[in-house]
């Protein structure tokens, strides 16, 4: 154990944070593989199914559990069909772009109160641009697949991204104030002091408007217009099939899992924990050995607010119908961002008179 | 030296995707060629340590502007033939602009060699220099009131562009609802 410690110190800079990337990444790829699985099974428990439960089980427990490996191999060895007027090039790096993006950001991503890839100045910055880059792929999908169908829901799904971009970039504008940085460590060390300490709670009207602009980034139900099987039967990946369909579908729960962890970093705090300001810093109870360990932070906070948020995305898509197109202009254009430049001002009056996180 | 070569690297590619983004018959392509070039000079920016222009760069040009230009590229039916003609008869403005950059490039370099340089030079900065830190504290100290003034202006023309598509709904024409508008379905129906 001594010696593991020391090499491990001994490693250059470079291939340690190599590790965790590769640790990142593949724990990531399995939390997407398990997610569309999670999904099935909770939307079925809500429409009163049973969801998948033929492939494998463990000891008898969890039948079903397999179902993501069974899929992943189906597709896999499924031919991939290339329209003959597609634009081929494009075509064939579409999928990468829309599934990029979406694993990236996590370098950015404050894990545990040390743990983090590169934490820069500019995180949230970057973290923007970053999302904004995916678009890319789902307009190049649509356009190079040389399909009225595709098309169709590649410029819907553009004219969606920049409306609800800036309702979103509002919302963190308010994160920024509140935080006074755009490092996401810093963000959530200005969270400090338990439940009603995160940002949720004095910045709830720009939580709501987050959550929403995320689940439309991620064109999830119900905000799915751009594939909208019911009107342009698949959208921008109808001519997809196989594995260039798989990374797709890899990229939506990338993107669903990503902006849970935002919305648990940026609104709730993070890794921190809960009891923060309830238990006191040097209470006996921190010293016990399982129970001091989980009511302090650390990683498993974290994923417990990430699962939250998605199981709330899993949720939505059971509950709402889908929006009409122009109902989601409306509502980007109209509600959300008016919402959000409000309470911008507000905060700032708040800021102002000391109300809140801003009294020191 | 691992720096030089990354900018020589990165400014190959930019040029090559500036030529190529001109000479490119498919607009989409000229697009997409744009966002290349963004997105190499976003790296460079990174190199001489402006790591907060770069992600902005990227944020603004690449995540909005090429989107929409994209966008409006993709809905256009352009007609290459008459593109090509219009390139060749403006060509020598190409040129003209081509000849003017690098006569400023050149008097540059030039400027540096002869001991007149007013940048002077690189200084690297120390490790916690914070780029994004000390650009907010400039921007809302020294030019506080040019910055909320373009602030304002472009709030202005957010709103502006919104409400201009705010209008009462006119009494519907529908056969179904003679002489007004159909119930409200949803709670976003009172806009």
């Amino acid at each position: 154990m001594q010696w593991l410690m020391t090499t491990w110190d001994a490693l250059p800079a470079f291939a340690r944070s190599s590790f965790w990337i590769l640790v990142v990444t593949v724990v990531l790829i399995l939390a997407v593989a398990f997610t569309t699985l999670l999904e099935r099974k909770v939307i079925g428990a809500m429409q009163l199914r049973k969801g998948p439960n033929r492939v494998g089980s463990i000891f008898g427990f969890l039948p079903g559990i397999f179902q993501p490996f069974a899929d992943v191999f189906k597709l896999l060895f499924k031919e991939i069909v290339i329209p003959s007027s597609a634009n081929k090039f494009l075509f064939r790096i579409a999928p990468a772009i829309t599934l990029i993006p979406a694993f990236a950001i996590w370098a950015v991503i404050p894990l545990d109160p040390k743990l983090v890839i590169a934490d820069v100045d500019a995180g949230l910055l970057y973290v923007l641009a970053m999302t904004s880059v995916g678009v890319y792929g789902v307009i190049l999908a649509g356009w190079a697949s040389n399909s009225k169908y595709a098309f169709l829901g590649a410029m819907r799904s553009a004219a969606q991204i920049v409306a609800y971009e800036i309702a979103m970039g509002f919302a963190l504008v308010g994160v920024i104030m509140a935080a006074g940085s755009l490092k996401l460590g810093a963000i959530i060390e200005a969270q400090q002091g338990g439940w009603f300490a995160w940002n949720w709670f004095w910045l709830f009207p720009l939580f709501v408007v987050y959550l929403i602009a995320g689940v439309a980034e991620t064109n999830r139900a119900p905000f799915d217009v751009a594939e909208g099987e019911s009107e342009i039967v698949a959208g921008f990946h109808v001519e997809y099939s196989g594995m260039a369909f798989a990374l797709f579908f890899l990229a939506e729960y990338a993107n669903m899992i990503l902006i849970s962890v935002l919305v648990a970093v940026l609104f709730f705090g993070g890794w921190l924990s809960p009891f923060d300001g309830h238990i006191a810093a040097d209470s006996a109870l921190r010293e016990l050995p399982l129970l001091g360990f989980v009511i302090g932070d650390g990683f498993h906070w974290l994923f417990l607010k990430l699962f939250i948020v998605l199981f709330s995305f899993l949720w939505f898509r059971a509950t709402f119908p889908r929006y009409r197109y122009d109902q989601i202009m409306r509502l980007g254009w109209k509600v959300l961002i008016p919402v959000t430049i409000v309470w911008i001002v507000v905060e700032g009056a708040m800021a102002y008179y000391g109300v809140g996180p801003w009294k020191a | 030296m691992l720096v030089e070569g990354l900018f020589y690297l990165f400014a190959t590619i930019l040029v090559a995707s500036a030529i190529g983004l001109i000479v490119a018959r498919n607009p989409v392509y000229s697009a997409l060629l744009l966002v290349l070039c963004f997105f190499t000079s976003a790296s460079i920016w990174l190199l001489i340590e402006a790591e907060f222009l770069a992600v902005v760069l990227v944020l603004v040009y690449v995540g909005a502007v090429m989107v929409l230009f994209l966008f409006v590229v993709m809905m256009l039916d352009i007609n290459v033939e008459e593109m090509r003609r219009g390139f060749t008869r403006y060509a020598w403005v190409g040129w003209l602009t081509a000849f003017v950059v690098i006569v400023q490039i050149v008097g540059l370099v030039a400027a540096r060699r002869l001991g007149v340089d007013v940048t002077q030079g690189m200084v690297p900065l120390p490790a916690d220099y914070s780029n994004t830190a000390h650009l907010g504290r400039v921007l809302y100290t020294e030019y506080l009131y040019p910055f909320e003034l373009a602030a304002i202006l472009l709030l202005v023309a957010i709103i502006g562009a919104i409400s201009l598509t705010m209008r009462r709904r006119r009494a519907s024409r529908s056969k179904m609802w003679p002489g007004k508008s159909p119930p409200c379905v949803t709670s976003a129906c009172g806009w």
